[in-house]
């Protein structure tokens, strides 16, 4: 029975280390922020590598998603002649929980596993070592670029996302379930409220500035070569995704407290 | 400052542990001003923590380090930054940034430590390059499309392009063919002698060490166990240097070899 106390206890003192340890990197990470030099160049194609690249397969799973959302609800509500609430659940779907977390978990897998393994090769080639010696600070020079536009992009890339769901919906609404197009539009526009997408858009927020940090914080920490590098990238995509979902519903209990 | 008097380098009692493992146990040396140390040692006998704990790369649990009679460890952050200054390093590996085209590598140092227009550091750049015996269209290569030996001469025209007062080579010659080994060794000489600067080497090849070395230290278990002139070094008396500079598997220095 000790045993078992003192390995939950061990455990739960190794979970605090490490949420101590991402904080302080964060933290870290944005403090470099307050002191010149700034690198604008570096911040702006950091902004086109997570959102420009990430388009494609950011507005594939929005459109799919949406499609398939307006078949699913179809399914669902015809079975209690509530067929007219497709467009509303579509949009508000879309807007408020998976135009963000479709995108958040994209960009994950994409932007955040590729973070993980560049600064990790970094790390284990010397290279951050090599930007100390060359009087740079590599939470300046790698980590802050990347969390700010983590920060920003994701943002615009689920306004994309929410616009390409929502025409997803639409075309398998009047194409394939025979709804009129101007009543569907009329319905996705008439129960769309600021909040939700606003709501999408500052979780958005929180997702990017998530994956660029677990991308960072498992690359910088990368041990041991090119496995070390490969273990980084699967950290920094799975606790990203973990910390999405989990972000999500603490976001979500805030904005709607559940109603 | 460059006064005699006090050493360039000054380490005192430096302790270094990676979990249970002691990696320095008290280790003391000294570099004199103008001086070329290298430090001879096996694999995995800490001669890059050290390295790495004088650059601050690493953080010694215990010990003094001192460059210009000026305290380092616990130095605050910008100082620590305005100290890096006097600093260049040649990585093991060249630790080239594969992003950047060969004239941004050794240009970097000036443009995103010092602030330098690009255009002056390109033309910096493009000199330390010639320096070291590369073309100016070997600039505008990416370094993964560099031979080691090159990557090593992009690297020393890197670490000498803001001509620093201490320059620190890790493992110069690994990997490098004896001709290429020779040139670098030579090449390490040269710039080091025009920059007037202060060396400090880590390296297991003799050969390399003998070339280069003003002074010769050997690190074992965590402290100096000899120092003295490169002339010296055949004949130190000392049976852990001889088995080492000799190469001879018996000795009183014992591999650590797991049974299978």
């Amino acid at each position: 029975m000790l045993t078992f106390l003192a390995s939950v206890g061990a455990a739960f003192f190794a979970f605090l280390a490490a949420t101590g340890r991402l904080v302080r990197f964060a933290l870290l990470g944005l403090g470099a922020g307050l002191r010149p030099p700034f690198y604008p160049r570096l911040i702006l194609r950091q902004i086109v590598a997570i959102g420009y690249y990430s388009l494609p397969v950011v507005g594939l799973t929005a459109i799919f998603t949406g499609m398939v959302l307006a078949l699913q609800s179809y399914t669902g509500f015809a079975r209690f002649n509530a067929e007219s609430a497709v467009a509303t659940v579509v949009v508000l779907s879309v807007t408020r929980e998976l135009g963000p977390v479709i995108a958040g978990l994209m960009v994950a897998g994409r932007v955040g596993a590729a973070m993980a393994a560049e600064i990790g090769t970094m790390r284990v080639t010397d290279q951050i070592d090599a930007l100390t010696t060359l009087s740079t600070d590599p939470f300046r020079y790698l980590v802050l670029p990347r969390l700010l536009a983590g920060l920003v992009t994701l943002p615009l890339l689920v306004v994309v996302a929410d616009v390409i769901g929502v025409f997803g919906g639409y075309v398998v609404g009047t194409m394939k379930l025979g709804f009129n197009a101007a009543s569907y539009l009329t319905q996705t526009e008439t129960y769309l409220e600021r909040m939700d997408v606003i709501s999408g858009l500052v979780k958005a927020g929180v997702f990017g500035f998530i994956v660029a940090l677990m991308g960072c914080y498992h690359g910088y920490h990368s041990r041991g070569g090119a496995e070390g590098v490969g273990n980084a990238t699967t950290h920094a995509v799975v606790s990203a995704s973990i910390l999405i979902l989990l972000s999500n519903y603490l976001l979500t209990t805030a904005f709607f407290g559940g109603k | 400052m460059s006064d005699g008097a006090i050493p360039k380098i000054a380490v005192r009692g430096l302790e270094k542990s990676f979990g249970p493992k002691r990696v320095l146990d008290g280790l003391d040396i000294e570099c004199r001003h103008g001086e070329s140390l290298v430090i001879i040692g096996g694999s995995g006998t800490g001669k890059s923590v050290l390295v790495k704990c004088i650059l601050g790369l690493l953080h010694p649990e215990a010990g003094s380090i001192r460059i210009d009679g000026v305290e380092t460890i616990g130095m605050p952050r910008g100082e620590r930054t305005r100290l890096m200054h006097k600093f260049g390093m040649l990585f093991q590996g060249s630790a080239l940034f594969d992003s950047l085209l060969v004239w941004e590598n050794v240009a970097f140092g000036l443009i995103q430590g010092r602030g330098m227009e690009r255009a002056k550091a390109r033309e910096i750049a493009l000199t330390k390059l010639a320096a070291v015996g590369l073309g100016a269209e070997v600039g505008e290569l990416r370094p993964a499309e560099l031979s080691g030996g090159m990557q090593k001469r992009v690297a020393l025209a890197r670490a000498i392009a803001a001509e620093p007062e201490i320059i620190f080579f890790d493992e110069p010659t690994t990997g490098l063919d004896p001709i290429m080994a020779d040139v670098i060794n030579d090449l390490i000489i040269k710039c080091v002698r025009e920059l007037g600067a202060t060396a400090v080497s880590i390296t297991h090849d003799m050969v390399s060490a003998r070339k280069i070395a003003d002074r010769i230290a050997m690190l074992y278990r965590g402290k100096i166990i000899w120092q003295g002139p490169a002339g010296e070094v055949d004949s130190s008396g000392n049976p852990f240097v001889d088995q080492f500079v000799h190469g001879h598997a018996e000795g009183p220095i014992q591999m650590e070899v797991r049974a299978l």
